[in-house]
């Protein structure tokens, strides 16, 4: 029965090469590079939510086949507990620093891995914007606390069975990729950020 | 100061992956955590521990005793002692592995073509700073919440996730000299 859950150092070595792995995609996925996250929100590439939404529901339908077939126990696997109000407002504060700054938490670790000084920069940002949750912490706690903290899911939101709303997340993921190759394709007639300088591009000294 | 980098592909790159075999890949990686340890990955927690750690270093009584970092510092609890910290260390080896052998690793500053390095490097810090907010009020990033906590179903994840795409497409136009 899965999750296996290994003694502590088995478990600890299982991370650091899980990380590898997640580390080494983001890379390839290009998400060292922070003008091409940010140019999800300008809609000019859409890899963001391809990568996203193409492993939210590889993992969620591995999830729920070895589940339906006894394999996985999930009520031994953790569940982001449910603060909905600290989420939303957390998660639009986090968008705002995202659109700003270029990255998020993983992909800076990444790209600051890959030399990229920026990522450094939001690094030691986030470092700080940490320390800053963590002074104002008294004054907002019971805000930061708030909702409950259940282990909810969507079908509790949305009374239907789990294997249904995996189908559903199937099928909205399937719109929305369907969506940004239609936004890719459109974007195309415009011009892209590499050549926004008119004319044409300055040639490198070394040609 | 070296200017930025805003070319999206040096002759010598490997192509990136296409992104949904890239996604495909990213989520039999996530899989594999939750069949094996019952856990997701994460970023943000273990830059919330290292932090706390710094922080430490400098302020012990102020970490120790406050509300959201103290607990890492009590009696028989180790600031290290957590899977996310682990798997961070696995990240940084696996960021820089594929850095080296795709021709990416290189010591730039990367940002939009219309801004200089140094107003780069400035909203790259103030951008880190409120994600570093936001991060500790939603307890989780992108990877933590959206990613794990969305491939579990978590009711809450799902809020972050939306409200995450809400507030980056709500700005970008205002910041949109920072990128086009």
């Amino acid at each position: 029965m899965m999750p296996l859950k290994p003694e502590m150092w088995v478990a600890y070595t299982f991370a650091v090469l899980s990380g590898f792995g997640f580390g080494f995609v983001l890379e390839r996925a290009g998400f060292g590079s922070s003008r091409k996250l940010a140019a999800q929100f300008y809609l000019r590439d859409m890899t963001v939510l391809k990568v996203m939404f193409s492993a939210i529901v590889t993992a969620m339908l591995g999830l729920v086949v070895l589940r339906a077939v006894g394999l996985v126990d999930m009520d031994a696997i953790y569940v982001n507990p449910t603060f909905l109000g600290p989420q939303v407002v957390g998660g639009l504060v986090f968008g705002v620093g995202f659109a700003i700054g270029g990255y998020c938490p993983g992909t800076s670790v990444v790209a600051a891995a890959t030399g990229k000084l920026d990522a450094v920069a939001f690094l030691a940002g986030a470092g700080l914007g940490i320390l800053g949750f963590a002074r104002s912490y008294p004054a907002i706690e019971r805000f930061a606390t708030s909702g409950g903290g259940k282990r909810q899911f969507l079908t509790d939101f949305l009374h239907l069975p789990y294997a249904v709303v995996a189908i559903l997340v199937t099928l909205l993921a399937l719109g929305m990729f369907a969506g940004a190759e239609w936004i890719e394709r459109k974007m195309r007639g415009v011009p892209k950020e590499t050549d926004h300088a008119p004319g044409p591009a300055a040639p490198t000294p070394a040609e | 100061m070296a200017n930025v980098v805003s070319e999206r592909q040096s002759p010598g790159e490997k192509p990136m992956w296409d992104p949904y075999v890239a996604g495909f890949f990213l989520g039999l990686v996530l899989l594999g955590t939750y069949l094996v340890v019952g856990r997701g990955l994460g970023a943000s927690g273990a830059l919330t521990r290292i932090t706390a750690r710094l922080a430490h270093a400098v302020v012990p009584t102020w970490v120790a005793t406050n509300g959201a970092l103290g607990g890492y510092f009590q009696k028989g609890a180790r600031w290290w002692d957590d899977w996310l910290v682990f798997e961070l260390i696995g990240v940084v080896l696996g960021g820089l592995a594929a850095g080296l052998t795709s021709g990416r690793f290189g010591f730039v500053v990367e940002g939009g073509p219309r801004i200089s390095a140094r107003q780069r490097l400035f909203f790259a810090f103030v951008g880190g700073a409120i994600v570093g907010f936001g991060a500790r009020l939603a307890q989780g990033c992108t990877s933590g919440q959206a990613l794990s906590g969305g491939a579990t179903l978590a009711l809450g994840s799902w809020a972050f996730m939306f409200a995450v795409f809400g507030g980056a497409y709500g700005v970008a136009y205002f910041v949109r000299r920072l990128w086009t």
